[in-house]
């Protein structure tokens, strides 16, 4: 085990899947002699070379659909999008084929592809770099969607999604990037999709928390302990396609109490849908109706103070947890 | 509407290309008689509700399909739009294959996922067929990268319409290709109109091979009405991609004598026009060439006439008994299933309903049948479609307004 930030994990899982997969090849902007935006690709140019590692022009939708054609071909790309916001343009390329290649042929084709991207609000990029889009990627069959919230799921998530078949929407998170953890160095310790992690045991009430509202939701439970006496689970999905939907269920079986928490918007969010599923399947186990705390519903504001009120902070987690034990909620 | 179809884009003479063997002539106008007379059928089995959603024809652009596909190897790739049926057949997909694609049956090259705008052969390297304009030109750059990074000396073949010429896919594609040298030929098949929007009326720079060049690919044009012209251009253009890793824009000047697809009336432009170019039908063309040239005797062109219509017919027949896809097969290929992924239930967390709780998600993969159905409206719908779709003897003429609605927020290339 190592200390490593989250960046850095993303960039070990990088090397080891280069040195270990000759199929594997990196795409995207600015990924090679500037190092990447965010600098998760760092030095792989330098070891691995310009065969390997791509620099492109700002091409999203292109470089995008050329990772399809390559990926039908034999080989694995990882595109890297500068950020989700730019994923826009290229979702013909990641709907109509990463997602549904295999499926309108019947079959005949693999599309191994890894699109990886950033998202997440509090730089103050107002509204053309700030949003969070997982919930659009969850919608399409076809994909996998992963959003680890750690060092270590970072690293052990990216190495399963470029091992896996199927084509993967990667998304990480900006404000995580310098988030530290400890990180296998065993280059085979490999997670699986589809696992939800408990980040924290309760009874009281079951908290989860999508991409970086896991941690704050895990910071809402030390304080609903501390200051209220209130035991929540948390639990981090890791993936929303697949979703760990059991320890979710058992969770809230148990707790009789939910907490949805996600950065995104609110109308058709992950939160949305995880409530109908609970509900669906858990109904006579609830106490109280399920609570969602997500982004505000508006394109996001660059003034800091506005930014800052425009996206879940852990005295919301707070105030939904207790407002389902009948308590006001914060605000 | 004005008869706008503008100088440069009228009927030429056709370059006279000397013919290779008689074998191979005679092989070439064989598969573009067969893709004439497939698309015939389908035409027909269209309009008896056979087959169903949007059906395009290349009817008059024969020579460009099998002109610029004999020019590949087999190890080649091709790829390209939603005008498609040819593609696959000039490549070898069985017609059966093909028609019972069309008809959305069992045995189709997609297991009836595709029809007829996404037809697909991965054994025989057709790449696809796909549904959005210009979207196919990524997925043909990044067939030639994987090409070039396995260190192969395959060649992609990436064909597409003047409408597609307009998307920014084709900037995009045509710069990357150029600046990594990819092994790629760019043909676009410039029928004349974007759906029913005249080449005029949709682009400022009319000449389509000039429009590679600023981003650092040239461009060349051939005769896509004379299957020998449209050979030799993108034989040499496909030498440059493998020999000297330089893509190439190939213009291919053709013309569609059918609608854009079954339901188009035609409004946009002239019967006049359109029998100047049918006057120079690429079958009847070829045919009477090799006929002059002493390669065909007249009997043996009409020999070869029957023998495609024959393998229409087989195909039409092979069709119709082919069997629907069974529903239990309906989550089939959403996912490669593996450790991550164990079955389509792993993914589709729907309710009770679907799943019958927890005990349904521990079931076998192959397992899913009733849920499956449940998931998509039920048995029931999937028997009457079935008996409906199948019933012998019964033809339901579509509607009108269902046909004149087709068109409605479609667009082309």
């Amino acid at each position: 085990m190592a200390t490593l930030r989250y960046r850095e994990a993303l960039n070990q899982a990088l090397r080891e899947e280069l040195e270990r997969d000759e199929a594997v090849l990196l795409m995207g902007e600015d990924i090679g002699v500037f190092n990447g935006a965010f600098k998760v690709t760092a030095g792989l140019l330098e070891e691995f070379g310009e065969r390997r590692v791509r620099d492109t022009p700002i091409s999203e939708n292109t470089i995008v659909g050329m990772g399809v054609g390559a990926a039908m071909t034999g080989l694995r790309p990882v595109v890297e999008l500068m950020t989700i916001n730019f994923s826009l343009l290229a979702m013909d390329q990641i709907i109509n084929h990463a997602a549904h290649i295999r499926y309108m042929f019947g079959g005949q084709v693999k599309v191994p592809l890894v699109v990886r991207m950033p998202q997440g609000a509090g730089h103050q990029l107002g509204p053309t770099h700030s949003h969070c889009f997982e919930a659009m990627y969850l919608q399409v069959p076809g994909l996998l969607v992963a959003v680890p919230s750690t060092p270590a799921d970072a690293k052990g998530l990216l190495k399963a999604a470029i091992r896996d078949d199927n084509p993967v929407i990667f998304i990480e998170h900006e404000y995580l990037y310098g988030q530290r953890g400890e990180v296998s160095d065993d280059p085979e310790h490999v997670l699986r999709f589809g696992e939800a992690a408990v980040r924290r045991e309760g009874d009281d009430v079951t908290i989860v928390g999508i991409s970086r509202m896991a941690p704050t939701a895990e910071r809402a439970a030390q304080t609903l302990d501390q200051e209220h006496g209130v035991q929540a689970e948390v639990i981090d999905p890791r993936t929303l396609r697949p979703l760990d939907l059991d320890t979710i269920l058992a969770s809230v079986r148990r707790t009789n109490r939910c907490v949805i928490v996600e950065e995104g918007w609110p109308h058709g969010g992950v939160g949305a849908n995880l409530a109908a599923l609970i509900q669906e399947q858990a109904f006579d186990f609830l106490d109280a109706p399920i609570g969602r705390v997500t982004g505000a519903d508006l394109p996001m504001p660059y003034s800091k103070p506005l930014e800052q009120i425009a996206f879940p902070h852990e005295p919301q987690v707070v105030g939904a947890v207790l407002a389902l034990f009948g308590e006001p909620a914060e605000r | 509407m004005p008869d706008s179809a503008a100088a440069g884009t009228e009927p030429s003479a056709g370059a006279e290309r000397p013919l290779s063997d008689a074998q191979t002539a005679r092989e070439w106008l064989r598969t573009m008689m067969l893709i004439r007379r497939f698309e015939e059928r389908a035409g027909e089995m269209y309009a008896k509700a056979k087959i169903g959603g949007f059906l395009h024809l290349a009817i008059g652009e024969e020579a460009t399909i099998v002109g610029a596909a004999r020019a590949l190897r087999d190890a080649d790739y091709l790829i390209s739009t939603y005008r498609s049926h040819g593609h696959a057949l000039v490549r070898g997909t069985p017609a059966n294959a093909v028609m019972a694609e069309l008809f959305g049956r069992e045995d189709g090259c997609c297991r009836g996922r595709g029809g007829s705008m996404h037809m697909f052969d991965a054994e025989r390297r057709f790449m696809g067929g796909y549904g959005i304009v210009g979207g196919n030109l990524p997925l043909g750059a990044g067939l030639a990268l994987s090409s070039d990074y396995r260190d192969t000396d395959e060649v992609t073949l990436c064909v597409f319409g003047d409408g597609a010429a307009n998307q920014g896919t084709f900037g995009e594609t045509m710069n990357l290709a150029a600046l990594w040298r990819l092994p790629v030929v760019f043909m676009v098949t410039n029928n004349q109109f974007g759906m029913g929007t005249a080449i005029e009326r949709h682009s400022a720079v009319t000449d389509l091979q000039r429009r590679g060049e600023g981003f650092g690919v040239p461009g060349v044009e051939c005769d896509g009405m004379d299957v020998a012209d449209t050979h030799a251009v993108v034989a040499e253009a496909l030498r440059v991609a493998r020999e000297e890793r330089r893509p190439t824009l190939v213009e291919a000047i053709t013309y569609r004598f059918r609608g854009h697809s079954m339901a188009d009336p035609e409004e946009y432009r002239t019967k006049e026009q359109v029998a100047r170019w049918r006057a120079r039908d690429p079958i009847e063309t070829f045919g009477r060439r090799l006929v002059e040239e002493g390669v065909l005797g007249e009997q043996d062109r009409e020999a070869l006439d029957r023998e495609v219509v024959q393998e229409v017919d087989e195909a039409v027949e092979f069709a119709d008994a082919s069997p629907f896809p069974a529903p239990e097969s309906l989550y089939d290929d959403v996912y490669v299933l593996g450790d991550q992924v164990s079955g389509w239930y792993a993914i589709d967390e729907r309710s009770p309903g679907v799943h019958k709780g927890e005990d349904e998600r521990e079931m076998a993969a192959g397992d899913g049948g009733d849920a499956a159905t449940a998931g998509a409206g039920g048995a029931e719908r999937y028997r009457a479609e079935t008996e409906r779709a199948a019933r012998d003897g019964e033809r339901e003429e579509r509607p009108a307004d269902e046909a004149q609605g087709e068109d409605d927020g479609e667009a082309d290339g």
